[in-house]
């Protein structure tokens, strides 16, 4: 006991953190000790980014207490946790392109001579900070000329520069490559093996077994535990982090393979050589009443290109598009709404919530567009869709006068599939609609779609996401290089296979 | 479900105005203390009198401003050109009233129709060029003095029709014509808004136009609209301070008074950056404005000077506004307790 107490280098206990309307952490307890690294696990919203941005003082704490090396810290900002010993690297490469690598690693802390900066000591310095990261670099080349990896590995090199006794990552791998994460991986062993405590916010499951020594889960703001990584089997990690989703989603595997096997369905929306340069190449394309059609590809491969044409947001240049046998071309997203259409974005915050609008606002907008100017849907009915969408969808929010922005990613994007619900739509685009939403949300969403197609609605479901396209769709368009190279249906639908058809060419070769 | 991660109830609509009363009383305060017969209101001939009434009185172009403003502003516009557009207002019903051949309604009508093709002109250029509305209306802002000028051929009209006298100084009701006239447009904007789904459009248009297209949502007609109500605005100002003074020169009518409508709707509470409005926020706003330029008149502070305490006075209620200027400001008072 007194050993562990004696090798422990970070202590949280009773962490608490609130942000208006919503509960972010409740007394959470987190633990990393010298020499190890720790993975911080938990789905979007569980409190993760939270517990850091509040530990470096990005945010203040309502609650708790912090200990770094027996010694009680409150850190106000980023710089106060820097001088402490805690160093972060955050997910996006927050570092300045167009300065140099020199002055991206000691910004803020440059050495001085004579109230002038020492430019050759800066570059000894750098030097001396990437060659622990083992990295060997012209330092006077601006950042931006160096790859996403080497941007990363500098952004470390830079928290190493400050004595850091804790160093923490979040998300340091989403944007490198398997080779570049092994590279990231050495440098971390490395520390590790130098005392160094070191915390990894990751979802990918795989390096967290690659790398991590401990793992502590968060959900919904609460600690669910803390274990040593090789005594918890994957599945049971998944299901610590998730709850009790996996039934849902083997609910809707099984509705789409009854669906699969249902005669074809009425053609609703069918696309013919339809196409824009530069956006997508002329593709041929159908969705039918009570079919989920999945539109699949790399990213960049010109699935959302696709939904915006269709939508009227980017207009066709070439082709026809037909809907429910009546040739249209929409000029705008107001005309696609106006025949039915609906579509929920991918990129939520930019071109989907409104939000510092109430989540009753949110969800009647749609509906108020259509009706017009005019005729305003009185307030006694706007509260009557809006109680009646919370309740369908299990959106969790206090009241109906909300602001959307206090609410979790994953129902502000039930707000979004709540607006668009009310209008009853004909046809319902949904580009990336689990994107950044917990698991659990992520199932009722799944569970969802799956009623709607029941119910006869016809759903184009993209997303970069294999498993939910093969789980939720009866067909699926494969997209490369913004083209259609594929189609795949029924039984021949399945991760390999469309991977494969991804791959196309280059795999037949 | 999860209920108990949330606590706070949203906040209610009135709770945007609790600084700029804040700020109101504040300044009440002060001259209840250090301004004779500030409160002293009498009935002389029926009519009200008194330093608050004034404020009223003559804040009431400023109040009619800001409410065209905070619905400019709120779809994350704003339109400098107001003082302007009162100028052409005011000279077109100058020049009008001294023609025997109009008649009064006429002359008012005209004033107000050559203001609302003002904002109209405003909003193409917004909506149908895609100019950024801080340069749109600049040009009307510098040019619709000149247009003014070329009504009036650079000269100063006078006007004694007892009928545009009554606008900017006659009693309804033993209360000034111009206070009832704010109140009125109050009533009117809050009821047009808040009645039609525009007032939902102009929040969602500000707070984020992509998704409110992508919704479905006009953002062309709204923004057009706002211009045009915002001239519309402009435009019964002009009339009112030109009615005033009995006379218009277009070089002085409304001379940065646009400036003073954009204050009173900060003060007020409707961001800069657009989204959520407050209309009864700006009119306490301008009122505040006006209770310091009044202020200011009698404590006898010289006129060149005055803009010094109003800026500083105004700097403090936009603070007293800012959530992040609070907090800093309870940390320090937590920290010295302890």
């Amino acid at each position: 006991m007194t050993l562990e107490a004696s090798a422990s280098l970070l202590e949280i206990r009773g962490l608490s953190k609130s942000f208006p309307g919503v509960k972010a952490l409740e007394g959470v307890d987190f633990t990393v000790r010298r020499g190890e690294v720790h993975a911080l696990m938990g789905e979007n919203g569980a409190g993760k980014s939270t517990l850091i941005k509040v530990l470096t003082g990005v945010y203040p704490r309502d609650g708790g207490t912090f200990r770094l090396d027996g010694v009680a810290i409150a850190p106000r900002s980023t710089k106060d946790a820097e001088s402490v010993g805690i160093s972060t690297v955050y997910q996006e490469v927050n570092l300045i392109p167009h300065l140099s690598v020199a002055e991206n690693i000691c910004l803020g802390r440059q050495p001085m001579r004579w109230g002038m900066i020492d430019w050759r000591a800066m570059a000894r310095r750098a030097e001396a900070a990437l060659a622990r990261v083992d990295l060997k670099l012209d330092v006077h080349q601006p950042l931006a000329s160096h790859s996403i990896a080497i941007q990363q590995l500098t952004a470390l090199a830079r928290a190493l520069d400050v004595e850091a006794k804790l160093l923490i990552l979040d998300e340091p791998t989403s944007s490198l490559d398997a080779k570049e994460v092994e590279e990231l991986f050495q440098v971390l062993r490395k520390l590790r093996a130098q005392g160094m405590g070191i915390v990894i916010v990751t979802h990918f499951l795989d390096q967290v077994y690659a790398i991590a020594d401990r793992i502590t889960v968060l959900r919904d703001g609460r600690l669910v535990g803390e274990y040593e990584t090789a005594k918890l089997p994957r599945v049971e990690l998944v299901s610590r982090m998730v709850g009790r989703e996996l039934t849902k989603m083997k609910a809707v595997e099984r509705g789409t393979e009854a669906a699969r096997h249902a005669p074809a369905p009425e053609v609703l929306l069918e696309l013919r050589q339809f196409g824009r340069p530069g956006s997508i190449a002329p593709l041929d394309l159908t969705v039918g009443q009570g079919e989920v059609v999945g539109l699949a590809g790399l990213l960049g491969s010109g699935r959302t290109e696709t939904a915006r044409i269709i939508f009227g947001i980017d207009r066709a240049r070439s082709g026809e598009m037909w809907l429910g046998g009546k040739k249209t071309a929409f000029r705008s997203p107001r005309h696609a709404i106006q025949e039915g259409l609906a579509f929920t974005p991918e990129n939520r915050k930019v071109e989907g919530v409104i939000p510092h609008l109430s989540v009753r606002e949110n969800i009647i907008l749609a509906l108020q567009a259509r009706a017009g100017l005019l005729r305003p849907i009185s307030r006694k009915r706007q509260g009557e869709i809006a109680d009646e969408f919370i309740k369908l969808l299990g959106i969790s929010t206090p009241g109906p006068e909300q602001a959307v922005m206090n609410l979790s990613g994953g129902n502000q994007q039930k707000v979004l599939l709540a607006r668009w619900l009310a209008m009853q739509p004909r046809l319902l685009i949904l580009d990336e609609p689990t994107r950044g939403i917990d698991v659990g949300a992520k199932a009722e969403i799944e569970k969802l779609v799956q009623s709607l197609r029941e119910k006869g609605m016809a759903i184009l479901f993209i997303s970069s996401e294999l498993e939910e396209v093969v789980r939720g769709c009866q067909r699926v368009v494969v997209l490369r290089d913004r083209a259609k190279v594929g189609e795949l249906a029924g039984d021949a639908i399945s991760e390999e296979a469309i991977l494969h058809t991804i791959a196309g060419s280059s795999h037949a070769r | 479900m999860r209920a108990d991660r949330f606590q706070k109830q949203p906040a209610r609509w009135w709770s945007s105005l609790i600084w700029p009363l804040t700020g109101l009383a504040l300044l009440l305060l002060f001259n209840l203390f250090f301004t004779k017969g500030f409160f002293h209101l009498e009935i002389r001939d029926g009519h009200l009198y008194g330093s608050l009434v004034d404020i009223i009185n003559r804040g009431a172009p400023v109040m009619i401003l800001a409410l065209g403003m905070t619905l400019v502003i709120a779809t994350g516009g704003v339109d400098l050109s107001v003082g302007a557009v009162m100028a052409i207002a005011g000279t077109v019903a100058a020049e009008l009233i001294n023609n025997p051949k109009v008649p009064f309604p006429a002359v008012i009508l005209a004033a107000l129709a050559v203001a609302v093709a003002a904002g109209c002109w405003n909003g193409l250029l917004v909506t149908l060029f895609r100019v950024q509305p801080l340069v749109a209306t600049l040009v009307l802002m510098v040019g619709g003095r000149g247009v003014a000028q070329l009504i009036t051929n650079g000269q100063q009209i006078y006007f004694e029709d007892p009928r545009l006298v009554f606008v900017g100084n006659g009693h309804l009701l033993g209360l000034p014509f111009p206070a009832l006239l704010s109140l009125g447009m109050l009533l009117l904007t809050a009821v047009l808004t808040r009645k039609t789904a525009i007032g939902l459009f102009i929040e969602s248009v500000g707070d984020n136009q992509t998704a409110s297209a992508f919704a479905g949502v006009n953002a062309r007609t709204v923004k057009f609209l706002v211009y045009t109500f915002s001239g519309l605005c402009a435009g019964l100002a002009g009339l009112i301070d030109t009615s005033n003074i009995k006379s218009v020169d277009a070089n002085k009518i409304g001379l940065s008074l646009e400036l003073d409508a954009i204050l009173a709707v900060v003060v007020g509470g409707t961001a800069l950056t657009g989204g959520r409005f407050y209309l009864v926020g700006a009119i306490v706003g301008a009122l505040f404005i006006r209770t310091l330029t009044t202020t200011m008149y009698a404590l006898n502070v010289k006129s060149d000077v005055a803009p010094v305490p109003k800026a500083l006075a105004i700097i403090a209620v936009c603070l007293l506004q800012s959530p992040a200027f609070r907090r800093r400001v309870a940390g320090w008072w937590a920290a010295r307790k302890s």
